[in-house]
């Protein structure tokens, strides 16, 4: 994957090393160190810095992750809804555990705070796009979209 | 009273958010018009005569700020849409962003006019991507339209900090680093985005601005409460009937959200209580539900309007189990840049979880409230200041349900 290509699109971007970070995620769902390192050097900050800049955000992540991001809300309204039912039906789904990716590299899960989907709780997203009102019942079915 | 009131929603379900054709019908940029054909003082002044205050959370006086930007000297001046709507339980900016983007621009070129400034950026929170997309279609057809004039408006994402929603953070956001809150002094109308003069406010109160600058200011402030007019978007959630969305004037009563517009609680069950602004709200017991929801009002009875997230709980739910889980929240949550709120979020989290878990004693009760009102008034940034008051609210007003819990 050509990333230099495309962080090279946001040189000239005032602050633009966020924005960069979030293409190449879009490509690679993870930032790999010569990422980070490309980005210091284009941006012109030093690499302690722009691994600082990835490491901060949660949205990125500097691990290899699966090719779909599920992500489960954990704040307080989806937590009494009963986010805890949603989490256990998709741990035994992928057989995985929270915070850990399939062996095919398809799916990995983690924990999120509020998406701001609180109209139907509890909530969930897959690579960004939201399902509100999940119950443990329909995880397979969200799943079977993205296997 | 008790009766939905929209303004920021006004063209809600009434027009195709991606035809600004549709905005432009029900008449929309008017307002742009008739304020660039004002002088810059008279304008500020009519927004500051509305008593707008910030639609975020601090409640500051909207062209008081504005005026700060206005007078300070410099060659570039930044206009920021604060989208980084984190509060658990909130979706109003992006209802508003969704359903009526251009409201949003014009507000904002309105604000630009105003404090002489020719861009603007929306820091929109990573966690809408589609938001991001309505907001970049937006601004590309009121380029077309040439309705923006000389004022240019560019969108940012944001990639999951909920400390970002604090300005001087989001503005280390937007320009490439940490997200890390400043100092303050310098406030930013004074030295902001890339150390310039910037106005930073709420997508609500920018959707509030056409509407003032269209009806007038004595229009407006004669709307809810006196000292905080003008209407607030609820978004309600958890153990009540109607778990959807309310714009009502200033002055409606917490009880009229929760069982008027809010329909009550489901079944048999009874109010325990409700938190009000978000995560970082207190709990508010039955006693002070004939509170109106105006800032100032809310302050007395030592809640916070915040961002009008209204979280009910019935009589059947666990509250310490609940602020522990808030208090995870903080600790995952706070940047790590002062220490009172690193430490601080971290131990209130575990002292949380002690006593939750059936461990703890009223020592540790006691040592939660000592270690709430050190980070209250010692933390850096808001996040820290406000993060122990769902701790400290529910202990003054429900400790019968912590005692339950001591070994």
């Amino acid at each position: 994957m050509d990333y230099k290509g495309i962080i090279a699109k946001y040189k000239d971007v005032s602050g633009g090393i966020i924005e960069a970070f979030h293409a190449v995620q879009k490509e690679l769902s993870y930032l790999p160190e010569e990422v980070i390192v490309e980005a210091a050097k284009i941006f012109n900050i030093p690499v302690a810095e722009a691994y600082g800049v990835a490491t901060f955000y949660s949205y990125f992540s500097v691990e290899p992750r699966g090719k779909n991001i599920i992500r489960i809300c954990e704040s307080a309204p989806c937590h009494i809804a009963g986010a805890a039912d949603v989490v256990a039906a998709l741990e035994r789904e992928l057989g995985i555990m929270m915070g850990e990716t399939t062996a095919d590299g398809k799916f990995t899960l983690e924990y999120t705070e509020c998406v701001g989907q609180c109209q139907a709780t509890p909530v969930i997203t897959v690579n960004g796009k939201p399902y509100a009102g999940v119950s443990p019942a329909q995880v397979s079915a969200i799943l079977a979209e993205y296997k | 009273m008790a009766e939905e009131l929209r303004i920021v929603l006004r063209n809600y379900g009434k027009i195709d958010p991606l035809n600004i054709d549709d905005y432009i019908a029900q008449g929309g940029y008017d307002a742009l018009g008739k304020a660039r054909g004002m002088d810059q003082k008279a304008l500020i002044e009519e927004v500051k005569k509305s008593g707008l205050r910030g639609r975020g959370g601090a409640g500051f006086n909207c062209g008081q700020k504005w005026q700060f930007a206005y007078m300070a000297p410099a060659d570039q001046k930044y206009v920021v849409c604060n989208a980084d709507e984190g509060e658990p339980g909130t979706y109003k900016d992006r209802l508003i962003m969704q359903n009526d983007p251009q409201s949003l621009l014009e507000g904002m070129a309105i604000c630009g006019y105003a404090i002489g400034s020719n861009k603007g950026y929306i820091y929109c929170r990573g966690e809408y991507p589609y938001v991001v997309d309505v907001l970049n279609q937006a601004i590309a057809q009121a380029k077309d339209k040439g309705v923006l004039g000389d004022f240019d408006i560019e969108v940012r994402m944001g990639a999951g900090a909920y400390v970002c929603g604090e300005e001087t953070a989001l503005i280390e956001s937007i320009e490439g680093s940490r997200g890390e809150p400043r100092f303050k002094p310098p406030f930013p109308p004074s030295q902001g985005l890339w150390q310039k003069p910037t106005i930073v406010n709420n997508v609500e109160t920018f959707a509030n601005i056409p509407v003032i600058v269209d009806k007038g200011a004595e229009w407006y402030a004669a709307i809810g409460a006196p000292a905080y007019p003008g209407t607030k978007v609820f978004t309600l959630t958890g153990d009540v009937n109607n778990k959807t969305f309310f714009e009502v004037p200033t002055n409606t009563t917490i009880r009229e959200i929760v069982y008027k517009l809010g329909g009550g609680i489901p079944g048999d069950r009874k109010f325990k209580a409700v938190q009000i602004g978000g995560t970082s709200g207190a709990f508010i017991p039955e006693a002070d539900l004939d509170t109106p929801v105006a800032f100032d009002a809310m302050a007395a009875i030592g809640a916070t309007l915040g961002s009008g997230a209204v979280f009910v709980l019935d009589d059947s739910r666990d509250i310490v189990d609940v602020v522990t889980r808030i208090a995870g929240f903080f600790e995952h949550e706070s940047c790590g840049k002062c220490a009172p709120c690193r430490e601080g979020t971290m131990r209130t989290a575990e002292l949380m979880e002690k006593i939750d878990a059936g461990e703890g004693s009223a020592d540790d009760i006691a040592l939660l409230e000592k270690l709430g009102r050190v980070m209250s008034y010692s933390c850096l940034c808001g996040l820290g200041q406000a993060a122990p008051s769902p701790v400290l609210s529910t202990i003054k007003n429900f400790k019968a349900d912590y005692d339950a819990k001591l070994m």
